[in-house]
C-alpha cells in the first residue's frame, strides 16, 4: 500500500499526481471465498479489514450491489458518541469511540475524527431526570459524560438560544467531550483501501440475488455476476438485511424505515460542536466544509425508497429554529434519506443466525455509523472465530425470544 | 454617467429611474430592472468574490439561478443578513448593500490566495492524505484552520425579523417555466377552463425570450410581444394563477410539489405592505408540465474562470434584458451556433467581436456574423487566458479534425471580455426529481428526459427541443393534454429558424499548458479542474459518485448545474467510455437552495408546537403559579407564595394535602371515551386485569402492556354504560395510547366492534385531595349521595357540580379521601372557582404537579414513564397482583419470556438515605460495592426521589437488582462530586399502608 503523507503529496506534485496508486482494485469476482461479506458500507468494508488484518483472513470478498459506501455510510450525520445507558451498549460504543480515536493512523488514510462534543439538551423534567442517569451510569462505566446547566450549555456552543420563554426552553445538557464528528467517506474509503491492499476484493455493482444453504449451513451466494461459494457469509446490509435473511430462509426482527438529512449551504465556522434534542427531534453540526448538517427522524411508515416524507424534515427544521433563531435565513442545499433497519429494542443484532456459518451485523437502526469500526472489529472476530467476542455476546439474535433486551429506547423513555 | 458599461438603450431597465446600491462599501447606481450582477457589470465591476479553495478572483458567469461564482452576503442590518445569496437573482433596490466573501481582507488583495500557488500541493482528496499527525493535530490544528479557510458568506448574527407563510394549492395542470414553452403550455391550458398554476423564477413571465434582441434571425421580431400578450391573456383568466419569482424547490410522490416564492425580496426592507419575505406554496397537481428550459455549458479550456469569462447566453442576456455592454473587446468561444446570436448582438452594440469555433464550419448565422462585423475563427479554440482581476488575453490554437492543436502555439488575443458555449443541457433536474429517466441524447451531447413514472411531461428546451417552433408547439399540445382537452393541430406561429450546423463536443479544450498550474475548471465554485477528474480515475475510483464525493464537483450551491455534464464527459473520455456509461449523479431537492425560515413557515415560537392549556390555566397563572411542560401541555408546578421557593412551596402544599385539603387540575390527564358492543372485550385484551365484571357506576385501575411485556401506560377507567367506558391515560401517553388502541382495532382486530375517541379537552378534571374534600365538595353537589358508604372509593356518580352537570370519580392518587370532579371544559373555571370558595374555610391550597409527585411517592403509586423506563414488568413494580391468570391480553406472551421471569431482575423499593436531609437525584445509579473501581457494577438507579414534610426527612423509589429480597440491605449510591451516599432498602409504601385514608 502506498503510504499518504505531506511527502508522498510533495512528491506527487512533481509528476503532476498522475502516478498516484489505486486506492483499491475493481476486481472480478472469484468461483469461492473463504469469507463473503454482502454490504460495502463501513461496517462491512470494517469487517472484512479485520478479518485479514486481526485474523490473517485475506481470502475474502465484499459483495457491494452498487457503489461502496453509498448507503447508510455515505448519507448519515456523522455523530459519534458512546454515552449510552447500558453497561452492554456503553462497552460497544466505546470500544468504537476508541478506535476512532486511533482511526487515521490504523488505516494511513485522515479519516477526520473531531471530537468536538456532543452535547444533548434536556427541555423539561423528565430530560433532566433521564439525561442525570446517563450521567451518573457513564461515569460509573467510565465513559465520559458531564451534565452542564443552561449557560454552561450556551457557553458551550454560542448560537445556542437560552431564552426560557422558548417553547421548549433549554434547561440543561448532557455533554460528552469525547464525542464529535467523521467524515464518513472518508472511513469507507479507508477501510476499503486497507482491505484491499491485504488481499481483500471489494466488488462493486455485484448484487446478491440468492443464498445458497445446504443442510443448514450455508454454501455461497448468487450474485448478478455468478454464484460464488463460500465458506462463510456475513450479512452487513443495514436497511437490506431483512431482504437477505429472507433469501437464506428467516426472518429477522427488522423494520425498515426511512431516516432524512440535510445541509445548509456553507458558512464560516459558526457552530463549534454536535447538539442533540431529542425534546424536540433535531441534530445539528458544522461540517469542515462549513454546512450545517442536520438530521431528521425517521418516517412513520416502513419503507425501502430512500426518501422521507416532506413534514418529517419542515418539523426537524423548526426544531433547528426553535433552538437556534439565527440560522432561519440560511437555506437548505440539498436533502436525502436513506433506510435505516430497527430492531424492537433499538439496539444491534452482531451474531449468529440459525443457518450456520451465516452472520449478521444489523440493525443499528439510526446510530451505526459512530459504531462503525467498533461494529466491525467485534463482527470480524465473532466471523473469524465462529463465536462473539465478548463485547457483542449479548447482542444475539436469541434475545428477543429469551426477553433478555438490550432497550435502549426505553432508556430514553417517553414524556409521562 | 457612472454606469460606463451600460448601453444607451435597449433592455428591460428602466434608465429614468437610477437607484444608489452598495457592493463592498462602494456606492454604485443601477436602474429598475437591474439585478445585482447587471447593475454590477453596468458599472464595469466583473471581479464579485473568491473561490472555495483556492481563493482564485472570480466573476459573473450566468444571468440566472445556476450561477456558480456570483455569491455574496447581502447586509441590510437589523437581522436581514443572507450568505451566499447569487446576484444574478438578486433585483436591485435603492440601497441594497451587498459584500463579496470569502477573501481576506478585500476581493483585490487576498491572503487565502496562497492556496493557489501551493495548489499543486492540493490536489483532490488531499485531505485524506495528510494533517494525520500527531493524532491529536487534527482536531486541535489542522481542522480549525481548514475550517476557517473553507465555507463561503457568514451565518447571521442575529434572530430573522421577517416572516414566512404556507400555502396549500391544488391544481389540474401544474406549468413550471414561463418561456415560450411554459406560457403556451399555460395559455392551451388555461383555455380549457382547468384549473392552472404558473410559476416562474423571474419577476416577469418571457424566459429566454427576455434575452432575445427581437432582431435577428432566431426569433421573429415581435416573438417578445408573444409573451406579454400571453401575460395579458393569462392574467385574464379566473382559473390561472400566475406565479411571479417563483421558483419550483422540490418535486416529491404523488405530485406533491413545493415552490418558493420570494415575496418582498426585491424591496428594501420595511418598504412594502405588510407581506411575508418569502411563501412556501406546497402544491398537489394532478398533471405537470414542466417547461424549465436549458442551462448553457460552459468550455473547460485552461484559464477559464477569470473574472470576464461568462456563458455566451449570459452576455447576450445582460446586453439585451439588462442594457449592459459586458465587453467592448470580446472573444467569443463556441462549439455549436448558439453563441453566434451573441456575438451578432454585441457587434451590433459596437463591441469589438472575435468569435473562435471548434467547427470547421458554422450554421446560416456565420454569414450574418460576419456582416455584423464579428471575425470569425473557425477551428480554433482558447487555450489559456491572462489577466490577474480579470480577463485581458486569451491564447488562441488552431486544431485540426481530430482535435489536437496543430500549427501556431497559443497566439495572443486581447480581450476584456469571454464568452463561451459547449451547448445546452435540457434542465431536466425536476423530471430527474420526480424519478424519472434520462436518456443520453448524442446530437445535443446531453441528457433529455426519458420515461416518466410520475404524471408529468417535458416540453420545450428542458425536453432537448431547442427551437422556438417546437417550444410553443409542443407546449401548446402539453398543456391541452394535461388539461384533459383534446389534442388538436396547435396554432401556427411565427417562426423562421435560421438552419443550424450540429454542435460539436470539445469537453475538454486541449492545451499547450500542461504545467502544475495550468487550470481548466469543471466546477467554479468548487475548484475542481479536470486535473482533479483525473486524479480521482488514477486512484483508481470508477462511480461517478466517489468521483463527485473525492473532487466535489457539483456538490457547491450550485449543485452542479453548469458543471455536471461537462464533468461525466470528461471522466467518459478518459475512461474511454461513453457518457451514459458514466451515468449521473441523482438530483436532489431543492432545485435551489431553499430559505429555513421559509420551510418553516409560521411554525416557530408560540406556534412551534402549540402549547395547550388547561381551563385552569388562566388561574393558576394569576395565582403565580410555576409551570413546567408535560408533553405540549403547561402543567402547574407548584404555587409558591410571596418568598417561598419551590421548596417551601411544595413543603406547604404537601402539608395541606395531608391536614385538610388541596385542589389539584388533572385537565391534561389523557381521557378517552371506548365504546361499542365490544368494548368490555377489548379493554380485557388491552389491559392486564379482568374488565368483563366491572360493573356501571365503578372505577378500575388498569395497566397497559407494550407486546414486549412491559409497563406502558396506566390509569383509571370508569365504566359508565354495559357499552361504553372513560379511560384515562398519563398526560404524555395520551395521543400514544389512542394509536396503540387504533393499531390493534384496525391491524389486529377488525372483528371487533370498538370505537375510541380522544376526548381530553372536553373536559376539564379537579382532582379534590384531603381530609376534608368531601366536606368541601358536598355543599356543590346536587343528585348524588356523597356518603362515604353511599359513594365508595373506586366508584364513579353523575350529577351536578355548582350547577353544572358533572361525572364525579372517587379516586386518589395521593392516598387521601379523593374526588375527581370531571365537568365540560368550558365550566371548568366556574367550578374550580365554586370549589375553591367553597374550601376556603377548610384552608383549601391549590398544589401542583410536584406536590402530586411527592404526596404518590410517599404511597409508593408509580409514575409509568418515571419509575418506569420501557424494561419494567408488572411484577418489577409488585404489581403482580393486576395480572390476571387466565385469559390473554397484550404482553402476556412477552411476559413469559424467560428473562422477564428472573427473581433478579430490576425491582421497585424504597431507599432511605444515611442522612435525612439527602434528596438524591433522580437517575443516580445504585452499587453494593462503592469501593470498587470504574466500571462498576451498578444494579439500579433511582427513579423518584423527593423531601417529605410527613415522613420528616428524604426518601425515594428505585429499581434495584432482586430488590424484593434485598430489605434492610445498605446500598450504596456514588455522587458526581465522588462522595458516596449510603442507602437503606425499604417498602416503597412509606406512608398509610393499610390505606386508611383513602376510604375517610
Amino acid at each position: 500500500m502506498q503510504r499518504y503523507s505531506i511527502f508522498s503529496i510533495a512528491r506527487n506534485a512533481l509528476t503532476n499526481h498522475k502516478n498516484w496508486h489505486t486506492a483499491w482494485r475493481s476486481p472480478e469476482p472469484k468461483p469461492a471465498y473463504d469469507v463473503v461479506v454482502v454490504g460495502a458500507g463501513g461496517h462491512g468494508l470494517g469487517t472484512a479489514y479485520y478479518l485479514a488484518k486481526e485474523h490473517g483472513i485475506t481470502n475474502v470478498a465484499v459483495l457491494e450491489k452498487g457503489w461502496l459506501g453509498g448507503g447508510n455510510t455515505g448519507r448519515n450525520t456523522t455523530i459519534i458518541r458512546s454515552n449510552y445507558l447500558y453497561d452492554e451498549s456503553a462497552k460497544l460504543y466505546d470500544h468504537s469511540v476508541k478506535l476512532w480515536e486511533g482511526l487515521t493512523g490504523e488505516l494511513n488514510y485522515n479519516v477526520m475524527f473531531s471530537p468536538r462534543g456532543v452535547m444533548m439538551l434536556a427541555h423539561n423534567v423528565h430530560d433532566v431526570q433521564v439525561f442525570k442517569r446517563h450521567v451518573y451510569a457513564n461515569r460509573l462505566n467510565g465513559v465520559d459524560n458531564e451534565w452542564l446547566t443552561a449557560e454552561q450549555a450556551k457557553a458551550f456552543c454560542p448560537p445556542l438560544s437560552i431564552d426560557p420563554g422558548a417553547r421548549y426552553p433549554v434547561v440543561g445538557a448532557a455533554l460528552q467531550r469525547r464525542g464529535g464528528t467523521a467524515r464518513h467517506d472518508a472511513v469507507a474509503w479507508g477501510y476499503a483501501r486497507g482491505a484491499d491492499a491485504r488481499g481483500v476484493d471489494v466488488i462493486q455493482n455485484c448484487e446478491v440475488t440468492g443464498i445458497d444453504v445446504e443442510g443448514g449451513r450455508v454454501t455461497g451466494v448468487q450474485t448478478t455476476r455468478g454464484a460464488i461459494r463460500a465458506k462463510k457469509v456475513a450479512i452487513v446490509a443495514a436497511g437490506h438485511t431483512s431482504v437477505l435473511c429472507t433469501m437464506a430462509g428467516f426472518r429477522m426482527p427488522l423494520e425498515s424505515v426511512p431516516l432524512q438529512a440535510l445541509v445548509s449551504e456553507p458558512m464560516k465556522p459558526v457552530f463549534p460542536c454536535v447538539v442533540m434534542s431529542n425534546a424536540v427531534h433535531a441534530y445539528l453540526s458544522q461540517s469542515d466544509k462549513g454546512e450545517l448538517v442536520i438530521g431528521a427522524g425517521t418516517d412513520q411508515y416502513v419503507s425501502y425508497s430512500q426518501r422521507g416524507g416532506v413534514q418529517i424534515l419542515e418539523h426537524t427544521l423548526e426544531a433547528i429554529l426553535e433552538l437556534f433563531p439565527i440560522f432561519s435565513r440560511c437555506r437548505m442545499l440539498r436533502q436525502w434519506g436513506g433506510i435505516v433497519d430497527v430492531t424492537p429494542d433499538r439496539s444491534p443484532i452482531i451474531g449468529r443466525t440459525p443457518v450456520e456459518n451465516l452472520f449478521v451485523n444489523c440493525g443499528w437502526g439510526t446510530g451505526g455509523f459512530k459504531a462503525t469500526p467498533g461494529s466491525a472489529h467485534v463482527f470480524a472476530h465473532t466471523v473469524a472465530k465462529g463465536e462473539p467476542h465478548p463485547i457483542n455476546a449479548p447482542y444475539t439474535l436469541d434475545r428477543f425470544k429469551t426477553g433478555r433486551l438490550i432497550d435502549e429506547a426505553a432508556a430514553a423513555a417517553v414524556a409521562h | 454617467m457612472s454606469q460606463s458599461c451600460r448601453t444607451p438603450e435597449g433592455g428591460r431597465v428602466d434608465r429614468a429611474k437610477p437607484i444608489r446600491f452598495t457592493f463592498d462599501g462602494k456606492s454604485y447606481q443601477g436602474c429598475v430592472g437591474d439585478t445585482l450582477a447587471s447593475a454590477l457589470l453596468a458599472n464595469g465591476v466583473h471581479l464579485v468574490g473568491r473561490s472555495f479553495k483556492y481563493h482564485r478572483p472570480r466573476g459573473i458567469v450566468a444571468a440566472g439561478s445556476e450561477e456558480p461564482n456570483a455569491l455574496v452576503q447581502v447586509e441590510m442590518g437589523g437581522g436581514r443578513s443572507d450568505p451566499n445569496t447569487r446576484a444574478t437573482v438578486v433585483e436591485l433596490f435603492d440601497g441594497l448593500n451587498a459584500e463579496s466573501q470569502n477573501r481576506n481582507p478585500s476581493l483585490e488583495r487576498d491572503v487565502g490566495a496562497v492556496n493557489d500557488a501551493l495548489s499543486p500541493l492540493f490536489p483532490a482528496g488531499f485531505y485524506y492524505k495528510t494533517f494525520k499527525w500527531p493524532a491529536s493535530a487534527w482536531h486541535k490544528v489542522y481542522e480549525p484552520r481548514i475550517r476557517e479557510a473553507a465555507g463561503l458568506g457568514k451565518a447571521p448574527t442575529e434572530g430573522d425579523p421577517d416572516r414566512y407563510l404556507h400555502r396549500h394549492v391544488h391544481c389540474e395542470v401544474l406549468v413550471v417555466g414561463a418561456g415560450p414553452a411554459g406560457l403556451a403550455a399555460a395559455l392551451a391550458a388555461g383555455r380549457s377552463g382547468a384549473r392552472v398554476i404558473l410559476v416562474d423564477e423571474n419577476p416577469e413571465l418571457g424566459g429566454s425570450l427576455l434575452m432575445e434582441s427581437g432582431t435577428l434571425g432566431r426569433v421573429e421580431p415581435g416573438n417578445l410581444a408573444f409573451a406579454r400578450r400571453a401575460a395579458a391573456d393569462l392574467a385574464a383568466m379566473p382559473e390561472v394563477r400566475v406565479l411571479t419569482r417563483t421558483t419550483l424547490t422540490g418535486y416529491y410522490d404523488y405530485n406533491y410539489l413545493t415552490a418558493l416564492e420570494r415575496v418582498t425580496d426585491h424591496l428594501p426592507p420595511g418598504s412594502g405592505p405588510d407581506l411575508p419575505r418569502q411563501r412556501l406554496w406546497r402544491i398537489r397537481a394532478r398533471r405537470v408540465v414542466i417547461a424549465t428550459g436549458a442551462i448553457e455549458r460552459p468550455l473547460v479550456f485552461v484559464g477559464n474562470d477569470r473574472p470576464g469569462v461568462m456563458l455566451a447566453s449570459a452576455g447576450r442576456a445582460y446586453l439585451n434584458r439588462w442594457g449592459v455592454l459586458p465587453g467592448r473587446d470580446v472573444l467569443v468561444f463556441t462549439n455549436n451556433d448558439s453563441a453566434y446570436a451573441a456575438a451578432i448582438d454585441l457587434a451590433r452594440a459596437g463591441a469589438k467581436v472575435t468569435l473562435a469555433d471548434v467547427r470547421p464550419h458554422a450554421g446560416a448565422l456565420a454569414s450574418e456574423a460576419e456582416a455584423a462585423g464579428v471575425a470569425l475563427r473557425p477551428r480554433t479554440v482558447v487555450v489559456d487566458t491572462d489577466g490577474r482581476l480579470r480577463v485581458q488575453r486569451a491564447y488562441l490554437s488552431e486544431i485540426d479534425g481530430e482535435g489536437r492543436i496543430v500549427g501556431a502555439l497559443g497566439q495572443p488575443l486581447p480581450c476584456d471580455c469571454l464568452l463561451m458555449s459547449g451547448g445546452w443541457n435540457p434542465n431536466v433536474s425536476l423530471h430527474s426529481q420526480a424519478r424519472g429517466l434520462l436518456v443520453f441524447d448524442d446530437s445535443l451531447a446531453a441528457f433529455v428526459p426519458g420515461e416518466a413514472p410520475q404524471p408529468n411531461v417535458s416540453v420545450g428546451a428542458c425536453n432537448g427541443d431547442l427551437s422556438f417552433k417546437g417550444a410553443l408547439e409542443g407546449g401548446a399540445e402539453a398543456g391541452r393534454l394535461a388539461a384533459g382537452a383534446e389534442a388538436k393541430p396547435g396554432e401556427a406561429f411565427g417562426a423562421n429558424e435560421p438552419e443550424a450546423a450540429p454542435l460539436l463536443p470539445l469537453w475538454l479544450v486541449p492545451s499547450d499548458r500542461e504545467g502544475l498550474r495550468a487550470k481548466a475548471f469543471v466546477d467554479f465554485q468548487n475548484d475542481v479542474t479536470a486535473k482533479d477528474l483525473g486524479v480521482a480515475l488514477t486512484e483508481g475510483l470508477r462511480s461517478i459518485e466517489h468521483i463527485k464525493r473525492f473532487t466535489t464537483t457539483g456538490m457547491g450551491t450550485d449543485q452542479g448545474k453548469t458543471s455536471n455534464v461537462n464533468a461525466l464527459a470528461i471522466v467518459a473520455a478518459k475512461l474511454n467510455t461513453s457518457v451514459p456509461a458514466v451515468g449521473t449523479t441523482t438530483f436532489r431537492q431543492p432545485y435551489v437552495p431553499a430559505t429555513f425560515g421559509a420551510m418553516v413557515g409560521h411554525s416557530k415560537g408560540p406556534l412551534f408546537d402549540v402549547v395547550r392549556k388547561t381551563p385552569i390555566h388562566d388561574w393558576a397563572e394569576a395565582e403565580g403559579a410555576v409551570f413546567e411542560d408535560v408533553g405540549t401541555w403547561k402543567r402547574a408546578w407548584y404555587f409558591p407564595k410571596a418568598g417561598e421557593d419551590m421548596h417551601a412551596a411544595v413543603r406547604r402544599e404537601c402539608k395541606a394535602v395531608r391536614e385538610t385539603c388541596g385542589l389539584f387540575d388533572a385537565s391534561t390527564l389523557g381521557k378517552i371515551d371506548v365504546q361499542g358492543p365490544d368494548a368490555r372485550a377489548f379493554l380485557n385484551r388491552i389491559y392486564t386485569n379482568a374488565w368483563m365484571k366491572l360493573p356501571v357506576g365503578q372505577c378500575r385501575y388498569g395497566l397497559m402492556l407494550r407486546d414486549d411485556g412491559m409497563v406502558m401506560d396506566d390509569g383509571v377507567t370508569a365504566c359508565l354504560k354495559d357499552d361504553r367506558f372513560h379511560m384515562t391515560t398519563t398526560t404524555g401517553g395520551a395521543p400514544r395510547v389512542l394509536a396503540w388502541l387504533e393499531e390493534w382495532l384496525q391491524t389486529e382486530w377488525p372483528d371487533l366492534k370498538v370505537y375510541c375517541t380522544s376526548v381530553t379537552e372536553e373536559w376539564a378534571t379537579m382532582a379534590l385531595n384531603g381530609p376534608n374534600a368531601r366536606e368541601v365538595l358536598a355543599p356543590l353537589v346536587e343528585g348524588i349521595d356523597m356518603d362515604a358508604d353511599a359513594f365508595p372509593h373506586m366508584h364513579w356518580r353523575s350529577g351536578k357540580v355548582a350547577g353544572v352537570p358533572a361525572r364525579i370519580f372517587r379516586i386518589s392518587f395521593t392516598g387521601e379521601t379523593g374526588f375527581e370532579v370531571n365537568v365540560p371544559a368550558g365550566y371548568g373555571r366556574h367550578v374550580w372557582g365554586a370549589i375553591w370558595a367553597s374550601g376556603q374555610k377548610h384552608g383549601i391550597v391549590a398544589y401542583g404537579t410536584e406536590t402530586m409527585h411527592v404526596l404518590r411517592a410517599e404511597k409508593g403509586y408509580v409514575i409509568v414513564g418515571q419509575d418506569t423506563d420501557g424494561t419494567v414488568t408488572p411484577h418489577d413494580l409488585g404489581m403482580s397482583w393486576i395480572v390476571k391468570k387466565q385469559g390473554d391480553f397484550v404482553g402476556r406472551r412477552g411476559l413469559e419470556r424467560p428473562d422477564l421471569k428472573r427473581d433478579d431482575r430490576k425491582q421497585l423499593v424504597g431507599l432511605l438515605t444515611e442522612d435525612p436531609d439527602l434528596v438524591l437525584d433522580e437517575g443516580a445509579q445504585i452499587v453494593a460495592d462503592p469501593s470498587e473501581p470504574v466500571p462498576m457494577t451498578m444494579i439500579g438507579h433511582v427513579t423518584s426521589s423527593y423531601d417529605s414534610p410527613d415522613l420528616g426527612r428524604s426518601f425515594a423509589l428505585a429499581l434495584v437488582a432482586g430488590g424484593k429480597t434485598r430489605k434492610g440491605q445498605t446500598l450504596h449510591v456514588p455522587q458526581l462530586d465522588g462522595s458516596v451516599a449510603a442507602v437503606s432498602v425499604v417498602d416503597p409504601v412509606f406512608l398509610d399502608p393499610e390505606g386508611k385514608r383513602l376510604h375517610g
